[in-house]
């Protein structure tokens, strides 16, 4: 194993050691709420960060694991592909945004926009997400075990949202749906995955009504001529 | 309409003004359309370039060597940008473009020397190897947005706007949204596609430092970053850029092309090419990294050797192009007339990038279309057009004898009108007047 002392390292010297390695297990200490910690990892390596941590961190993760025993700033795991990042407290706004893939479990709250326009990723919240959680959201898994603050999947494409708690509100074209059968199963194993403790059952799901997809485009003239009319 | 002299038209309500109203009643819907303002606005050709006289020699102009290299990024990046010429091909998606055009824009910017751009689609594989210097953009809905590929590239250009629509997010209808174009941004096929307008992880330019670290550590310092910004307060947002940490400010006037804009954004949001490239050097030049360690890279409404002298005059580093490059390579050819003229228009009008049926299969995701464009003669046409920006700019550059395109400044240039001279801030022609300075 292989420690890295934020006190003492650069982020420079941190993160080309990362990106260096193929495989292996790192320690961070010290992160004393930097950016970037651990940025664009692309290698099956366990990493512990141990302390809070800035914008952006795991931002572009691929493949490895990232642990972070603290708190995050802005942008936690944003873009991740694959891999799993997770948090054990809270991560203030835009974790997990636009990330096309792998797990990030997030133990304690999430601030505003978790997971907006995700492209593929499973997220799990153990606790609650901010407002405009969701925010056009294109494919993959929210799961939230607590409560969702307003304007939830506003806009939203094709991910699909579940919340255990309570939801302030619906965004813009989000509607409550059915849980089926695949759902559940979709919810068990990532609560599975994720290490928290939840009873699929207890959730509901949200998801696009798909009324923004296209323009509404009214054609007057058309209809006239169709109609044999004058226009 | 001679024959009918009593016929009077309307200033405030000419055909086109009252065409639009009948469209809109008739559909309920904004236009949505491609290509740049159409309206009269001030443009670089309010400028007159001042030769060389008794008080400056000129240079010969087929002998004496003007140099026209740009380099981005050297005192950040391991792989700086190297640019032959002054002109970059600016950033317009495949799915905006058929592969075909992408091809041909890289063929060309290959043979001329200088770089070609991604879009807000992703970058395909035959982008990548299709051109030599490849700037990848990133852009606020990050479709398609992959690590791997942000190490492909040879620049990262963060995109907060672009001349056509600052403050407006991208547009792809779905008629151009096939199997592949849906993929590469993880949407539903034939959706329209809005893409956000923000970026989803910061908010202002304090993030945006931070987010550029971020970009420069997963990318290993390797490779410059642009931050490209439409004309709206160029002043504030080249400074706000310079201290984000870019490399390279993009200023994009109101005259830029787009593929697919409400036609109300395209015509009257932002300020004109004119106006924003000396806001920009200011900024700049008070935080003492003009023509130094942040370039300046001007785009909206270039058209000729001309403009791209005048712009350097004003202070750019280096200009970009987007419809001028989609014309080189077959844009609304007269050869198509009869096509033009069954979607309703005529060559040298149609501006429908967003329709998908582009009878020069250049913006358009149509395979039958899209193979009427042979991307060796595209790249060919192209890089000759490019060789002729750069031919016209020494040109001028020797005429005021100048051994580098560079060395091109505000003192060589004079205004043709009040409100030129006013924006530039040069003196009209013939007086020694800058309205608002002298
Ligand atoms: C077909 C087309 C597609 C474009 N796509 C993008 C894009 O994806 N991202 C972007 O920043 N700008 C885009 N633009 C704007 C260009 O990058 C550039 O700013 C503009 O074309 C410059 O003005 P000009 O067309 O007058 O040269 C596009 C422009 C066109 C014509």
């Amino acid at each position: 194993m292989t420690t890295f002392d934020l006190a003492s390292t650069t982020l420079r010297e941190l993160n080309s050691a990362l990106h260096a390695a193929s495989d292996g297990t790192f320690t961070i200490v010290n992160p004393q709420g930097a950016h970037a910690v651990a940025a664009g990892i692309d290698s099956p390596i366990d990493v512990t960060v141990r302390g809070s941590v800035g914008y952006y961190c795991a931002g572009m993760h691929q493949q490895g694991t990232v642990r972070i025993e603290g708190n995050a700033s802005t942008g936690l795991a944003e873009n991740m592909m694959s891999g799993r990042v997770h948090i054990t407290g809270n991560a203030t706004m835009s974790a997990g945004a636009t990330a096309h893939g792998g797990l990030l479990v997030i133990e304690g709250n999430a601030g505003s926009r978790c997971g907006i326009s995700m492209k593929g990723v499973d997220i799990v919240v153990g606790g609650n997400v901010g407002h405009m959680s969701g925010f056009m959201a294109q494919a993959g898994n929210l799961v939230v075990l607590g409560d969702a603050a307003g304007d939830l999947g506003d806009s939203i494409y094709e991910a699909e949202i579940f919340v255990r708690g309570s939801v302030e509100s619906l965004g813009a074209d989000c509607i409550e749906k059915d849980v089926e059968a695949e759902h559940l199963a979709t919810l068990e194993r990532l609560i599975g995955e994720s290490g928290l403790d939840a009873d699929p059952a207890e959730f509901r799901r949200y998801g696009s009504a798909r009324t923004l997809y296209n323009f509404a485009v009214d054609d007057i003239d058309a209809e006239l001529a169709a109609a044999g009319g004058a226009s | 309409m001679t024959e009918r002299w009593n016929l009077r038209e309307s200033y405030t309500y000419d055909r086109n003004v009252i065409a639009e109203i009948q469209r809109a009643a008739n559909t309920g819907i904004y236009r949505i359309r491609g290509w740049g303002a159409k309206r009269e606005l001030p443009t670089l050709d309010d400028l007159v370039v001042l030769g060389a006289s008794m008080s400056r020699y000129p240079l010969e102009g087929y002998r004496e060597a003007c140099g026209t290299d740009v380099v981005i990024g050297a005192e950040t990046s391991e792989r700086p940008v190297q640019l032959d010429i002054p002109v970059t091909i600016a950033g317009m998606s495949f799915g905006s473009l058929s592969a075909q055009a992408k091809e041909s824009l890289g063929r060309g910017a290959n043979a001329a020397g200088t770089s070609t751009t991604t879009g807000d689609g992703g970058m395909t594989p035959e982008e990548r190897g299709h051109s030599k210097t490849l700037v990848y953009q990133y852009l606020p809905s990050r479709y398609g947005m992959n690590p791997n590929d942000l190490r492909k590239a040879d620049a990262i250009e963060v995109v907060v706007g672009q001349g056509a629509k600052p403050g407006g997010g991208g547009m792809l209808m779905g008629q151009k949204i096939n199997q592949r174009v849906a993929e590469m941004r993880t949407l539903p096929e034939g959706i329209d596609q809005r893409s956000a307008c923000r970026h989803p992880d910061w908010t202002g330019p304090d993030d945006l430092e931070i987010k550029i670290i971020e970009l420069r550590e997963i990318t290993d310092h390797q490779v410059p970053v642009y931050v490209k910004v439409g004309a709206a307060r160029p002043y504030y947002d080249t400074a706000l850029a310079v201290k984000a940490g870019a490399d390279a400010v993009v200023v994009d006037g109101m005259q830029g092309g787009t593929a697919a804009t409400q036609d109300v954004f395209i015509e009257h949001v932002g300020i004109p090419t004119i106006a924003a490239i000396p806001e920009s050097v200011r900024a700049l030049q008070e935080l003492g990294v003009h023509r130094g360690s942040v370039k300046l890279i001007a785009a909206g409404g270039m058209r000729s050797g001309a403009d791209v002298a005048k712009s350097l005059a004003l202070g750019a580093d280096a200009v970009s192009i987007g419809t001028a490059a989609l014309i080189a390579i077959g844009d609304n050819d007269p050869a198509y007339e009869d096509d033009y003229r069954a979607l309703g228009s005529s060559a040298g009008y149609w501006d429908d990038f967003q329709a998908g049926n582009d009878p020069a299969g250049i913006t358009t995701q149509d395979p039958e279309l899209a193979s009427r464009l042979d991307p060796e003669i595209g790249g060919r046409r192209l890089a000759n057009y490019l060789r002729v920006l750069t031919q016209e700019t020494q040109i001028i550059a020797r005429a005021c004898g100048k051994s580098h395109v560079h060395n091109l400044e505000p003192e060589d240039l004079a205004a043709l009108t009040v409100e030129a001279a006013a924006m530039a801030k040069v003196p009209l022609a013939g007086t020694t007047w800058i309205p608002g300075v002298s």
